[in-house]
């Protein structure tokens, strides 16, 4: 380096010294930075397709404007309401049974006094989760079937009636809700139990001490620990309202029960990607982002009033 | 009758009998979630090497009955199992490989403090956990790209986890400052230093990093029915979902067969009730058995990225 330069300290020469001690750091964040922008960025680009009337051979700016034409047509779709509907229902009842059980299973698993049982009930209630979904919804669908599932096997022997299950739109949604406390509820815990394991011994000893039993442990010292993190986690999922996996779902839907199974999602899949309605579905897609971003302000606001606790 | 007069258990101090019933209800209860959780897969493992017939018959709960290993051989025989499993090794030791090649060096750049624009790039990321363009312009770009119905579009498109990244960051922030002086001051460069100092002491974020991609590529189907058109590319659960979910009924024109015929007919059609439950075991077999060993390191990500979080 040239004392002249050094001695002026430019700002070249400020920011060559910086960039030869950091260009490598640079270098490691590009490729990183390239993924996100082809696969996240340019696709964010191309929701203008959602207000054009989207032709491949145009791109996305060589098609014509067509404004808010294709949210109209989905709103006022003669299926616009069936299929809000079931995803907000789909929803809200995975949200509602879901949610509580990997709290209690912390709780329960928390007060497990044998360390080897508790290992195992640990990674027992960990597995379904790395269970890959087909496989999942293989099971779902050998267990419930009427002729040779152990479900209906069981109900035979108790003397019920056998029962198509997956034929029936009453039941897709409790077949889902009760496979997804299944396969997520053990894996969910874990961050529960992590926040529990922060919890001030001190207390602990000192209401223990004053007679507390364990029931009042976990309601008075316990419980308020972790409410936080429940808080936020709770934010955090309803803010999700509108994203019913897509992949469970298309696995478990059939002409049978597609009157409650069909979801923003999997209708989106089958307009847009089966159909090539790309415009109109990527309408969708955008109407389904805002609603979310609604409710999860909405959400984090009530939240931050009511009990101080709130994501931003 | 002195034994009992002894204090049952050795805790410090003596349990209350609200206790007592307490971690007696607790048990029972955990029993029963155990026995939820375990039981299908269980279940599963036994119905794979029973006769199907005995499976079908309802006879089969809690150990095979029938040992057989037919349903295995059936499934063993179908060639489209075969191409399954290769395609998801490949997928799976490929796409980790590139999704760490992604993340450990820009995970590490983004824990430089020094790094200037580094709050900025930050943001370039996180912005992209809460908001996205939504599945039709994706798959427009992986259109355009020319990647539809390539073996690359199982590894390449959106390799990067902002979210993992955030994890492996906070990993890297707490190393210690000293060691990289001490390597900087015996004239090693960053790229060194990265190289042959962070990687290497690193093991625990990367095996947890490699195993959450890894599991990852293993179970995905998503990309594959978005973007994949031919047989020979097919990862395992693409043809895993093929058998399970979409046999359609088929329906034989069955006059005019002979008994014999018929009784084949039937024994086949059994078959490929059990071959079902074989197809789930072989398919899950690599997770199912290092589980146990790796357990650990799937909690500890999640203990690492709750601290953040």
């Amino acid at each position: 380096m040239q004392p002249t330069l050094l001695g002026k300290s430019s700002w070249q020469a400020r920011f060559f010294r910086y960039m030869k001690s950091h260009w490598v750091f640079y270098l490691f964040l590009l490729p990183a930075l390239l993924d996100v922008f082809i696969f996240k960025y340019i696709p964010m680009y191309g929701i203008q397709i959602a207000f054009r009337n989207f032709k491949i051979k145009q791109g996305f700016l060589g098609s014509e404007w067509t404004g808010f034409k294709y949210f109209i047509q989905f709103i006022e779709a003669p299926n616009f309401v069936e299929l809000i509907g079931n995803t907000i229902l789909l929803s809200l009842y995975t949200i509602i049974f879901t949610f509580p059980v990997p709290i209690i299973l912390a709780f329960m698993i928390n007060e497990i006094r044998n360390l080897r049982l508790k290992k195992t009930a640990q990674m027992l209630t960990y597995m379904p989760h790395f269970i890959s979904m087909v496989a999942v919804a293989g099971l779902i669908s050998l267990f419930l079937d009427r002729e040779s599932g152990i479900v209906n096997i069981i109900i035979k022997a108790m003397g019920g009636e056998q029962v198509a299950f997956l034929g029936m739109s009453s039941a897709f949604r409790p077949i889902y809700v009760i496979s997804e406390i299944w396969q997520h509820s053990g894996w969910n815990s874990i961050i529960y139990l992590s926040a529990l394991a922060a919890v001030d011994m001190e207390s602990i000893e000192a209401a223990r001490i004053d007679g507390a039993n364990r029931i009042q442990k976990i309601m008075y010292i316990d419980v308020p620990t972790i409410l936080p993190t429940i808080i936020i986690l709770l934010i955090m999922r309803v803010g999700t309202v509108l994203n019913v996996g897509f992949e469970k779902v298309y696995l478990l839907q059939n002409d049978l029960n597609r009157d409650v199974s069909e979801v923003i999602s999997t209708y989106t899949y089958r307009l847009g990607i089966l159909g090539g309605q790309f415009s109109l579905t990527t309408a969708i897609g955008l109407f389904n982002n805002i609603i979310n971003a609604i409710v999860l302000l909405l959400v984090n606001g009530i939240s931050r009033k009511v009990s101080d606790t709130s994501l931003f | 009758m002195k034994k009992l007069l002894k204090p049952r258990h050795k805790g410090v101090e003596a349990r209350t009998r609200f206790d007592v019933v307490f971690d007696t209800i607790n048990l029972l209860l955990m029993c029963v979630i155990i026995f939820v959780c375990a039981y299908p897969i269980y279940y599963t493992i036994v119905a794979s090497f029973s006769d199907p017939n005995a499976v079908i018959g309802g006879k089969v709960f809690l150990w095979p009955i029938g040992y057989t290993l037919d349903s295995y051989r059936s499934v063993l025989n179908y060639s489209q199992v075969w191409t399954g499993y290769r395609n998801t090794i490949l997928y799976t030791a490929i796409g980790t490989v590139y999704n760490l090649f992604l993340l450990l060096p820009a995970s590490y750049a983004l824990s430089r403090k020094t790094l200037k624009g580094r709050g900025l790039i930050t943001g370039y990321f996180v912005f992209t956990m809460y908001f996205g363009g939504g599945t039709i312009p994706f798959y427009l770009v992986i259109k355009s790209l020319g990647l539809i119905d390539t073996p690359a579009v199982m590894i390449i498109p959106g390799a990067f986890s902002v979210y993992n990244m955030i994890i492996t960051r906070t990993n890297f922030q707490s190393f210690p400052e000293t060691l990289r002086e001490a390597a900087k001051v015996d004239g090693a460069g960053e790229f060194r230093i990265f190289m042959q100092i962070i990687l290497p002491l690193s093991g625990a974020i990367i095996s947890v990093m490699a195993l959450y991609h890894a599991v990852g590529h293993w179970n995905s189907y998503f990309n594959g029915l978005l973007f994949l058109n031919s047989q020979k590319y097919f990862p395992l659960q693409l043809v895993m979902r093929q058998v399970l979910l979409m046999n359609q009924s088929i329906s034989l024109d069955v006059t005019g067969m002979s008994t014999e015929e018929l009784a084949d007919l039937l024994r086949r059609q059994r078959l490929a009730e059990t071959m079902k439950y074989s197809l789930i075991i072989i398919a899950n077999l690599p997770i199912l058995i290092a589980y146990p060993f790796v357990q650990k390191y799937f909690v500890k990500g999640v203990m690492i990225g709750s601290i953040k979080g």
